[in-house]
C-alpha cells in the first residue's frame, strides 16, 4: 500500500513539472511535437528509474553521517553529506553516458530516434531534483526510492506529452503576437498546473 | 590577440554591453529560456528570491571566470563533465555558506540550491560564452546573466508576496483598513502555477514594448 501511495503521489500530486517546475528547460524546448516528446519522456523515465536507486545506495552507504561504519568502527563518525551534490551529479552524468552506450549498442533505431536528447538528460533538473528529493524525504528502503524515481519520471512524461499535444493544436490559432511561442506556452503550463492542483490532498 | 588590442579598458563600451544586455534584450529567462527550472519555486517571498538571485550571480560569475581561464586546456570530449564538476564545487560552497550564515533561508530553499547545478544558465553561458572568450569579459557576462535572472526572480516575488500575503520583505504593506472594507489576499498567488502566468505577463509586456523580439 505504501508503494502505491508513493507511486500515485509522485505522478500526480508532487508532479515534477506542475508542482516544482523541474526540467522546465527541456520541457519548453522539446515540446513542439508529440513524437519527440514521447521519446524524451521515455528516456527521462528510464534514467530516473536508474539514478534514483543508485543515488539512494550512495546516500545510505557513503554519504549520510555514520554510513561508512560498514568499513570499520573507526569510520562511524564520518559525515560526508556535504559531498552529495557532486556525487549525485557524477552518478547522473556517468549513468546517462552508460545508458547512451547501451542503447546505441542494443537498439540503434531507438538511439537514432532519441538523438541529442539522451546526453541532454544529464543537465535536466528533474533528474537531479529526483535524487535530492529522495535524499530529503528519507525513503525507508531501495524499493520505495525506485518507485519514487519511476513515478516522477511518468509524471514528467505525462506532462510533456500533454503540452506537446496542446501546442500542436494551437499552432493554428490566432494568438496575440507578443505572446506567440514562449509566452503562450507559459500560460498553458500555468493553467495545466492549476488543473493538476485538484489532485492535492489526494491520499490512498 | 594582437599586441595593440592588449590594453583594452576594463570597462570599455563592449564590456559594459556584456553586463547590461542580459538585463533587457537578452534576458536569460524571458528571451533565452534558460534557468527556469529552479527559479520559479523560490519566488513566494522576496527574501528567498533575493538570496537565490545572489547565489546564482556568484556561481555564474565565478564559474564563467574559472571555465574561461581553463578553456584552452579542457579536452573537448569531456568538457561537460569538467563543467559539471566546477559548478558542483561552487554550489557546494554556496550551500555551506548559506547553511552557516542564514539557516532559515537555506531551509526554505531546500533542494533548490542544489539544483543550481543543473540550472541551464550555467551550462548555457559556459558553452556559449566562457569557452570562447577571455576571463574578464566572461566574468562580466556571468554577472550580467546572473543579474538578469535575479531581476526577474525579484519582480515575480514582489508581485506574489504583495498580492498573496499583503506584505513586502515580511512587512505588512496593505493597511488593515483595506481588509475591513472586504479586501482579501489572493490565495492563488501563493500557488506555484501562478508564477508561470506572471512570467508570461512579463514576457508579453517586454515583447509588446520591443517589436523585434516577437516570434513569428
Amino acid at each position: 500500500m505504501e508503494y502505491l501511495n508513493i507511486f500515485v503521489k509522485s505522478i500526480f500530486i508532487n508532479n515534477m513539472i506542475f508542482a516544482y517546475f523541474l526540467g522546465m528547460c527541456s520541457f519548453l524546448a522539446v515540446s513542439k511535437t508529440v513524437k519527440t516528446s514521447v521519446g524524451l519522456g521515455a528516456a527521462v523515465i528510464f534514467v530516473l528509474g536508474i539514478t534514483v536507486p543508485v543515488d539512494y545506495l550512495m546516500n545510505t552507504y557513503i554519504l549520510v553521517p555514520g554510513a561508512l561504519s560498514w568499513i570499520g568502527a573507526e569510520y562511524a563518525n564520518v559525515d560526508l553529506s556535504f559531498l552529495s551534490f557532486i556525487m549525485f551529479i557524477a552518478v547522473i552524468a556517468s549513468m546517462t553516458q552508460l545508458v547512451e552506450m547501451v542503447v546505441e549498442k542494443f537498439s540503434p533505431s531507438l538511439y537514432s530516434s532519441l538523438g541529442i536528447y539522451l546526453p541532454l538528460i544529464a543537465v535536466n533538473c528533474a533528474i537531479l531534483g529526483g535524487s535530492l528529493f529522495m535524499q530529503q524525504r528519507e525513503y525507508q528502503n531501495i524499493g520505495e526510492a525506485t518507485i519514487f524515481g519511476i513515478g516522477s519520471g511518468i509524471g514528467w512524461f505525462l506532462a510533456i506529452v500533454a503540452i506537446s499535444a496542446i501546442r500542436e493544436k494551437i499552432s493554428y490559432s490566432n494568438i496575440p503576437a507578443p505572446l506567440r511561442g514562449l509566452g503562450i506556452t507559459f500560460i498553458i503550463t500555468g493553467l495545466m498546473g492549476i488543473a493538476f492542483m485538484t489532485f492535492m490532498g489526494f491520499k490512498l | 590577440m594582437s599586441k595593440t588590442k592588449e590594453r583594452e579598458l576594463l570597462f570599455s563600451p563592449k564590456n559594459i554591453r556584456l553586463l547590461t544586455s542580459p538585463l533587457g534584450k537578452e534576458n536569460p529567462i524571458t528571451m533565452q529560456v534558460l534557468g527556469i527550472c529552479s527559479a520559479l519555486a523560490v519566488t513566494v517571498q522576496i527574501k528567498p528570491a533575493v538570496v537565490m538571485g545572489i547565489s546564482v550571480i556568484v556561481v555564474t560569475a565565478v564559474g564563467n571566470l574559472i571555465i574561461s581561464a581553463m578553456r584552452n586546456s579542457i579536452p573537448n570530449r569531456i568538457r561537460i563533465i569538467v563543467q559539471l564538476v566546477v559548478i558542483a564545487t561552487l554550489v557546494i560552497l554556496v550551500d555551506q555558506v548559506l547553511r552557516a550564515f542564514s539557516y532559515e533561508v537555506s531551509k526554505q530553499l531546500s533542494v533548490f540550491v542544489g539544483l543550481i547545478i543543473t540550472n541551464c544558465i550555467l551550462m548555457g553561458r559556459f558553452e556559449a560564452f566562457a569557452m570562447a572568450n577571455k576571463p574578464w569579459p566572461s566574468f562580466l557576462d556571468g554577472i550580467g546573466n546572473g543579474l538578469g535572472y535575479g531581476i526577474i526572480l525579484v519582480v515575480v516575488a514582489v508581485v506574489r508576496e504583495l498580492f498573496g500575503s499583503g506584505s513586502l520583505m515580511g512587512y505588512k504593506i496593505i493597511p488593515e483598513s483595506f481588509y475591513n472594507f472586504g479586501y482579501s489576499n489572493n490565495g492563488l498567488m501563493i500557488m506555484p502555477p501562478l508564477t508561470l502566468i506572471i512570467v508570461a505577463s512579463i514576457i508579453w509586456f517586454q515583447r509588446s514594448r520591443d517589436k523585434d523580439l516577437i516570434e513569428k
